[in-house]
């Protein structure tokens, strides 16, 4: 047996059952092991939402997080604030892991260098903004509703050009039905600022 | 010894200058005509009005060499409507705040609302026909460039008192 190869020996201990330890000792070292690993695993991924991850590279904390800084959304009168992840990561755990694989991408365009000037990223400025308008426009700007629920949404608070635009879009009038429209198509660059709107719908 | 020398030195020193002065005076006098004289003697004065104020009521009340506190942020005056204007062809003001609002080569905030193709959507006042007009009063398909940048003659109105009381009325028909 010794003779074999370290691997097939690896192998055939693994197949074997196990002769001496009591199935009590298996599950609980299963168990914690279960709980570190995923625990880990979520701690991690959970680090990756910071916001001292996301501008620990200068292409963030250069550009967006500058722009973002003058805004309602960083700064404001009851000092409650949505930090990057809060928007631009959703909060269910699925579609967490498939942004964040998606966001591998990302890394390759930090080594190649993609934006990493400020000309550089104002020239891809578009084409991100329109990756991420279309982001939030399939699933219905869930990041937005995570906090700005339309359920709880006192219309009669809202200025009348607003209670009219909201009372379209997700009520529907007596002569018309909701236009189906969600947050993102008419509240764009709030908390970053526009690329180039022509030709954008509305604009 | 050295003392009385820097002393002598200190007071002899205007006094040549003085007499430099006069003397050059004498010059000038000679050459060139009153006028220029004149000139210059109200230069001086008002030269020396701003550095004392000379008893005339300044908006700044502080002294300049002193950091003043500064005044509490002003609020913007918000209204569904317009506001009154005061003279023919005054910009009318922005009745709404403006926070984080752009005007740039790439977008324009304002015109998201108020450009002739969203305005009926918003309910908000459409930019007025002279906005097509170039300089050389040409028609231009779309807002001319200058007349691009909105907040150069449109500004937001803060919630405050007059500085300076006056007594400006409007003419009869802006009553």
């Amino acid at each position: 047996m010794s003779k074999d190869f370290f691997l097939k020996r690896y192998w055939k201990m693994l197949t074997t059952p196990a002769g001496k330890i009591s199935m009590g000792v298996i599950l609980a070292f299963g168990f914690v092991a279960g709980i570190i690993f995923w625990g880990g695993f979520n701690t991690g991924m959970e680090k990756t939402n910071t916001e001292e991850f996301c501008i620990s590279c200068h292409e963030m904390e250069d550009n967006v997080f500058e722009e973002y800084k003058a805004t309602i959304h960083y700064n404001n009168r009851s000092g409650v604030r949505a930090v990057c992840s809060d928007c631009h990561v959703p909060k269910e755990w699925t579609p967490k892991l498939v942004r964040k694989i998606q966001a591998s991408k990302e890394l390759w365009g930090k080594m190649t260098g993609k934006i990493d000037t400020h000309e550089k990223f104002v020239a891809h400025r578009r084409e991100m903004a329109e990756r991420e308008w279309a982001r939030m426009k399939a699933n219905d700007s869930q990041e937005c509703r995570n906090c700005h629920n339309f359920d709880y949404m006192d219309f009669s608070e809202q200025s009348a050009r607003a209670m009219e635009s909201h009372t379209k879009a997700f009520l529907g009038t007596d002569k018309m039905l909701p236009t189906g429209e969600t947050c993102i198509d008419c509240h764009k660059g709030i908390a970053h600022e526009l690329p180039n709107m022509h030709g954008i719908e509305g604009w | 010894m050295t003392d009385q020398e820097g002393g002598d030195t200190a007071m002899s020193q205007p006094m040549t200058l003085r007499n430099r002065l006069s003397l050059n005076n004498i010059r000038w006098v000679k050459a060139v005509s009153k006028g220029v004289m004149t000139l210059l003697v109200s230069t001086m004065v008002s030269m020396t009005a701003v550095a004392e104020t000379g008893g005339i009521d300044s908006l700044r009340t502080i002294d300049l060499s002193v950091e003043p506190p500064a005044e509490a942020m002003k609020k913007v005056l918000e209204s569904d409507t317009t506001f009154h204007r005061d003279f023919i062809e005054q910009p009318p003001l922005i009745p709404h705040d403006i926070r984080g609002y752009t005007v740039n080569k790439d977008v324009n905030t304002c015109l998201q609302c108020h450009s002739w193709k969203n305005a009926s959507k918003w309910g908000a006042t459409r930019i007025s026909v002279t906005h097509f007009y170039d300089r050389e009063g040409k028609q231009r398909a779309d807002v001319a460039p200058n007349r691009y940048f909105c907040l150069q003659c449109h500004v937001p109105q803060a919630d405050t008192a007059p500085l300076q009381k006056n007594n400006f009325e409007p003419v009869d028909s802006l009553k």
